[in-house]
């Protein structure tokens, strides 16, 4: 388990979490190559099925990186994005997953910092919770 | 509509243990609008079942397909193809498109995965509630298009009883007294004189208390 | 007179009527029902036999009525939609009736959702009006509702309904009275009036309308024992109307005068009553407190009950 590299799917909304995620790029700040970016138009455009999907297909953790508060581009696509990562969560917990291991996240444009760190803190806590449980028994 | 909410993981894991490959349907009418039991859903909850039978160290075939109207005949004849490579077959659709199944296929065990709820309406997104209990006898022309029998707590056709406060049915704040909406519609219609009419004791045998219910329509029956 | 009740014959003689209630108990033993009932004999005129108060399981109202009509004492049944449907019910009117009882009140009943068995399915295949209706066709045209005859002995019963002049829309409430009685309610009896001027300006429309001549209205009291009661009554139970003040008064006493208190509304509240034209009569209900009901009853001058 020692050199378990876990692998994290971010959901990032083109307008905040995404400019963020290049910023920190353009800043040369380091956070973890775990996480994979995918963007998407708006955090709301982020579907259930996304996200259980990418847990399938062997994602250890998932987060999906919306607008601060108040601040989505369309309106309130990052408030419903948070819904549906609640409900998600409690569908892992029936199916047997940690919850923990999908997260929302909120930030603006400018936060290259905040995307760094959070990227970091999301891979230290998926990596101390160990590979997803679908992937231990698949292995 | 027909209303409908997925069953806990647990009891449908329970229906598919004994089986090795699984159809597992959805319907593109009703539950794909109340977001029960749509393609979507049937994506969602393959993977549910995948990853659950996999941390148990197990595995299922899980064949997704979702038909344009489960309660239909024509429609349910798509799935000859496909029938026979199915140990059992899981549906997401309301309890009518499930024994539409059970019926066609008489030797396959047909599972629900959804609780079928009510006939409702969308009280705006994500919100359904109960507005029709099919009592084949509707009295919505007395009661000013608001249906006593289903939002009426009591079922009362004369109400409303003593526990309506503030507009509120004395079962709970969230639940809106339906006499009172029935009142308040009265007025603005200038109908007020119709409360005055003691609705009579209602016939139950068209809202099934004669048994199962059938329409035959001979113009179009073969 | 339509029927061989006893209230029928106090409230048609002219007198101010005198009812209370007796609730079965949540368990089998008859003596419980005696012990309560004799608390109440020779203090009213009729004594209402509860029907699964709020939803709770408790000896049938019929039982109750008959151990109460063994004692000598004149039950009141009760009867709510929500537990039987109209074979059953009409059955019981027949075996009540069968058995010297001749009083009822119908009633839809509070919903099994604030019982002990919420689970249950709630009945409803009537509601109160409908049962009103039903059991007056039975009365005058001897019919069952279904259309048959009945055979034999034709069961007369004095109709009771209630009436919550305190629930909204309050336009609605009298009405609701209006179509109770056109369905056959020979008599009302209110939920528990605390809020006497809210009460007033009901009988007020009850007036209007002439609906005090078609029907005997009795004005539900109810004794509060505690500022705790006063506030749950306020708070918690649906239907009731409690003003602030009243519970101010409550409370601004020490807890031992509380009782006392609470018996001094009350006694204040029957005798601004009297004064309002289409008050027919006192339906006093003391919540587990059946044993202070000789004492408001004295104290009111409303004893001794008149024979008829
Ligand atoms: S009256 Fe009957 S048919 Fe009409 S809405 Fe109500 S339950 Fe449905
Ligand atoms: S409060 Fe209104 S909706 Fe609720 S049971 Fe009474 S009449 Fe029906």
């Amino acid at each position: 388990m020692k050199d378990f590299e876990p692998v994290i799917v971010a959901f990032c909304c083109h307008y905040c979490a995404y400019t963020a995620a290049d910023m920190a790029g353009s800043k040369r700040l380091f956070y973890p190559s775990n996480v994979k970016i995918i963007r998407v138009p708006c955090s709301g455009k982020v579907d259930s099925l996304h996200i259980i999907k990418a847990f399938e297909k062997g994602a250890d953790g998932v987060y999906v990186a919306g607008c601060l508060e108040g601040d989505c581009h369309f309106k309130n696509g990052n408030d419903k994005a948070a819904k549906k990562v609640a409900h998600m969560s409690k569908y892992l917990e029936e199916i047997g997953i940690e919850p923990e291991r999908l997260e929302m996240v909120r930030m603006s444009a400018g936060m290259g910092e905040r995307f760094a760190q959070v990227a970091s803190e999301i891979t230290d806590k998926i990596r101390k919770l160990g590979p997803s449980p679908i992937k231990a028994a698949a292995a | 509509m027909i209303t409908a909410e997925r069953k806990p993981l647990e009891e449908i894991l329970a229906y598919i243990k004994p089986f090795k490959r699984i159809l597992l349907l959805g319907c593109n009418e009703c539950v794909t609008v109340c977001a029960a039991g749509g393609r979507k859903e049937v994506g969602v909850l393959a993977s549910g079942i995948q990853m659950s039978m996999l941390k148990n160290g197990t595995s299922i075939e899980i064949r997704e397909h979702t038909l344009e109207r489960q309660c239909d005949p024509e429609y349910v004849e798509e799935l000859l193809p496909m029938i026979d490579s199915a140990d059992a077959v899981l549906s997401m659709a309301c309890g009518c498109g499930v024994q539409q199944l059970a019926t066609r296929f008489k030797d396959k065990p047909v599972f629900p995965a959804v609780n079928t709820k009510f006939m409702g309406g969308s009280d705006r997104h994500g919100v359904w509630t109960e507005r029709c209990q099919g009592c084949g006898d509707c009295l919505l022309g007395l009661t000013g298009g608001i249906c006593p029998i289903a939002k009426c707590a009591k079922q009362l056709m004369n109400g409303p009883c003593g526990g309506s406060a503030r507009g509120v049915c004395e079962i709970g704040e969230d639940v809106d007294c339906a006499w009172h909406l029935i009142w308040e519609r009265l007025k603005a219609l200038d109908l007020t004189e119709q409360y005055l009419e003691i609705m009579p004791a209602k016939d139950w045998r068209p809202g099934g208390g004669s048994g199962p219910r059938k329409i035959i329509r001979e113009d179009l029956a073969e | 007179m339509k029927t061989e009740s006893n209230l029928e014959k106090v409230l048609s003689a002219g007198h101010l009527a005198v009812t209370s209630e007796c609730g079965p108990p949540r368990g089998a033993s008859a003596q419980t029902v005696v012990d309560k009932a004799k608390y109440l004999e020779g203090v009213v005129d009729a004594v209402n036999i509860t029907d699964n108060q709020t939803a709770m399981v408790r000896m049938s109202s019929f039982a109750g009525s008959v151990l109460v009509k063994q004692q000598g004492m004149d039950p009141l049944l009760q009867m709510v939609t929500r537990d039987r449907n109209r074979l059953a019910m009409q059955a019981d009117i027949l075996g009540a009736y069968a058995l010297g009882i001749d009083t009822m009140l119908c009633l839809s009943g509070d919903h099994t959702k604030f019982g002990d068995h919420a689970m249950a399915a709630n009945v409803h295949d009537i509601d109160s009006i409908q049962l009103i209706q039903m059991v007056k066709g039975m009365r005058d045209e001897g019919t069952f509702q279904g259309g048959a005859e009945i055979k034999g002995v034709i069961p007369k019963m004095f109709i009771g309904a209630a009436a919550n002049p305190f629930a909204d829309p309050f336009e609605l409430r009298v009405m609701r009275l209006a179509k109770k009685i056109a369905a056959g309610a020979d008599f009302i009896q209110t939920q528990c009036i605390f809020n006497v001027e809210k009460f007033e300006r009901w009988m007020e429309g009850v007036r209007k309308m002439g609906l005090h001549e078609k029907c005997y209205i009795m004005a539900g009291i109810t004794p509060m024992k505690s500022v705790g009661a006063a506030k749950y009554m306020k708070n918690r139970v649906p239907g009731m109307d409690v003003p602030q003040e009243l519970v101010d008064r409550m409370a601004s006493v020490a807890k031992e005068d509380q009782p006392e208190e609470g018996i001094k509304i009350c006694l204040e509240t029957i005798e601004r009553l009297k004064g309002v034209e289409g008050v027919a009569g006192f339906h006093i209900m003391a919540i587990d407190w059946e044993e202070k009901v000789e004492e408001i009853v004295k104290r009111a001058g409303l004893y001794p009950r008149p024979q008829v």
